[in-house]
């Protein structure tokens, strides 16, 4: 079976005046149809930016993808024309973004930013897109869609509008949806509400789904599989109950333990990832997790590979026994 | 809505009876007399008796007070009065110019919005490129260069080129028709001082477009449209260009009041009867009736551009709403 996404050595860079962020440092994934994929990692560790990388929705400049490729069944969305990549853009691969509240157009209709998308890829009459916009409206939970699509997206809440994004996500059928962030910016009860909506939907439709978030909860709970990333490289990665119960590298340890969780006994406080995050203009050719972990040894200069440690399970470090036994003393 | 127009037009009385105080007073407070200037033209000897017959007979011999309640009873019914300088009524004096210089008035904004639009919105796409730095060049270049010494050149060059290719020099026609009476002699008097001004008008919205612009396109949700594969065009017009453009209208509304009266030295260039030689001239013969109807039809339509741009406002962004 093909693959529906493959991307390879992507690799994309920022241009600044302080030199060159390598903000997306050679990462490899697949994502099979209809899969559920999470990215983790802390801000600033380039998981927004690789998935605004596979629709080339990097702002160029500063941005650039300097290296790899991303396939989509089959074909290099990084060799397109910009006419070619359009098509692709909301119609084969759609995205949802973190912020609700300025991801949408505050002086058009909710039905305007529903139906142009329609008449811009399925050629939709006016009537035929109104029409769908309504069913699309309802499909993801809101009340009164008719009367609701001449309204404008000051008229929403921020849950209702993530709902509308969603939407707009969904109006093409499209194969995959990338949603950067989709929760983070929303109520802790509508942040359920809406990931459950979105699993409900892409189960329902087949739809593949890349979820981008720093939330492990998440991950936990609607992820397949997952990819943990740190300062522009996938550093883990497996099924989530890998990540969650045989964690292989030192920051993805860290990640877990840095999370209050309910089915452990209440600690008398959390155990936070020490340090900051490296600055990606002035990496060296180590690990780049080396000056914040525990296990760090002198081998850690030089760069460990992603490599197998069991069955679909994958872990750049050079000390994941160390680090597993380590687990196994804790637990 | 209604409403809302209702209040703005209440509103009006006391901005309009303000700005009636302050001229009254303003122009009391500079030295020289109507009478004086209109018998002797400012020197030599006039015969007291005849300055006292000639200040009653324009009604100067009362008191400040009676004279101010008198103006702004006569403004609330419409009956502005004569000149002091001519004793032509004044709506007659005025409404002879207001024509000439609402139409240029239009026309140079029309001159703003067609170059400063889609100029500030191909300067700010491709930022950086050389079609930027050509725009902005023109744009400052506009700012820098004044409109009556842009006047000047267009003049000149319409001489020289006429005479070179026709044999004769051509000015444009000094004699105000009416458009509708006869468009073709009706522009060719209009057009080049619409020209001249629009494109310094055209200059501060252009970059203004620009810049506003330039923000808009960094916005989340020019990013979703994006991401919807929208084409470009689309993306600017219907996305970016929307809510980038109420900075824009904002200054257009007010260089268009300000052209109304303001022209005076393109006025003087192009040889035009307008409202603002009619200001300078009622201010130095020191003819108070006419300055003061002048300024209150001045700041009548400044209040009106205003409404009309906050029209625009509501219009542009749905947020906006008036009640």
């Amino acid at each position: 079976m093909t693959k529906l996404l493959e991307i390879e050595s992507l690799q994309t860079h920022f241009f600044t005046s302080a030199g060159v962020v390598r903000a997306v440092d050679g990462i490899s994934y697949d994502v099979d149809e209809g899969e559920t994929i999470a990215i983790v990692g802390e801000s600033g560790c380039g998981k927004s930016v690789s998935a605004l990388s596979v629709l080339r929705l990097v702002a160029d400049p500063p941005g650039r993808v300097v290296g790899g490729s991303i396939r989509f069944k089959g074909r290099d969305l990084l060799q397109l024309s910009e006419e070619e990549i359009r098509d692709v853009r909301g119609k084969d691969i759609a995205m949802v973004f973190q912020e609700p509240m300025t991801s949408l157009n505050p002086v058009l209709t909710i039905g305007r930013q529903l139906t142009e998308t329609l008449q811009q890829h399925l050629h939709m009459s006016r009537e035929q897109a109104d029409a769908r916009a309504i069913e699309l409206l309802g499909l993801v939970g809101i009340a009164e869609p008719a009367r609701r699509l001449k309204q404008y997206p000051h008229h929403f809440s921020g849950g209702m509008r993530q709902r509308v994004m969603i939407a707009m996500a969904l109006c093409c059928n499209p194969k995959l949806i990338i949603a950067d962030e989709p929760t983070t910016a929303l109520d802790v009860t509508i942040q359920a509400q809406i990931l459950e909506l979105m699993k409900d939907l892409t189960r329902r439709f087949g739809v593949a789904l890349i979820v981008i978030t720093h939330n492990l909860g998440i991950v936990a709970r609607y992820a397949d599989r997952v990819n943990v990333m740190y300062a522009g490289k996938i550093i883990e990665s497996g099924t989530a109950q890998h990540i969650y119960h045989d964690p292989q590298h030192p920051y993805t340890l860290a990640l877990l333990r840095s999370v209050p969780r309910m089915d452990r006994p209440r600690q008398a406080r959390l155990d936070p990832v020490q340090g900051q995050p490296p600055d990606l203009t002035r990496l060296d050719g180590g690990c780049a997790f080396r000056p914040r972990c525990g296990f760090a040894v002198s081998r850690c200069a030089s760069l460990p590979p992603l490599d197998g440690v069991g069955a679909g399970h994958l872990a750049a470090c050079w000390e994941t026994e160390t680090v597993a036994g380590s687990l196994q003393r804790a637990s | 809505m209604y409403q809302y127009t209702l209040k703005r037009m209440l509103l009006m009385i006391p901005t309009l009876l303000g700005a009636g105080i302050l001229v009254f007073i303003l122009m009391r407070l500079i030295p020289g007399d109507i009478c004086v200037l209109r018998m002797a033209g400012g020197s030599g000897y006039v015969d007291p008796k005849a300055i006292a017959n000639c200040h009653a007979e324009l009604g100067l011999d009362r008191s400040p007070v009676m004279q101010f309640l008198d103006f702004i009873w006569g403004f609330a019914r419409f009956d502005f009065g004569n000149s002091m300088w001519t004793g032509r009524p004044i709506v007659e004096e005025i409404s002879l110019r207001f024509e000439l210089s609402l139409q240029i008035a239009i026309m140079a904004t029309l001159t703003a919005i067609l170059l400063a639009i889609p100029l500030g919105t191909i300067s700010a796409v491709k930022q950086n490129t050389w079609i930027d730095y050509l725009v902005r060049g023109f744009s400052i270049a506009g700012i820098a260069m004044p409109s009556f010494w842009l006047g000047i050149l267009i003049i000149l060059g319409l001489l020289i080129t006429t005479k070179s290719v026709f044999g004769t020099p051509w000015m444009p026609p000094i004699k105000y028709v009416p458009i509708w009476v006869d468009p073709l002699y009706n522009l060719s008097m209009t057009i080049f001082p619409a020209l001249a001004t629009g494109y310094r008008y055209s200059a501060v919205a252009t970059r203004m477009t620009r810049s506003a612009l330039l923000e808009v396109l960094r916005e989340d949700y020019v990013r979703t449209a994006r991401a919807k594969g929208l084409v470009q065009q689309v993306i600017i017009r219907r996305h970016a260009l929307k809510n980038a453009l109420l900075p824009v209208v904002t200054i257009i509304g007010i260089e268009f009041a300000f052209l109304m009266g303001g022209l005076v030295v393109t006025e003087q260039v192009f040889n035009l009867n307008g409202l603002g030689k009619l200001f300078v001239a009622s201010v130095s013969n020191h003819d108070y009736a006419m300055t003061q109807a002048l300024v209150m039809l001045v700041v009548a339509i400044f209040i009106f551009t205003n409404f009309v741009v906050d029209i625009v406002y509501a219009w542009l962004d749905p947020r906006i709403r008036y009640k």
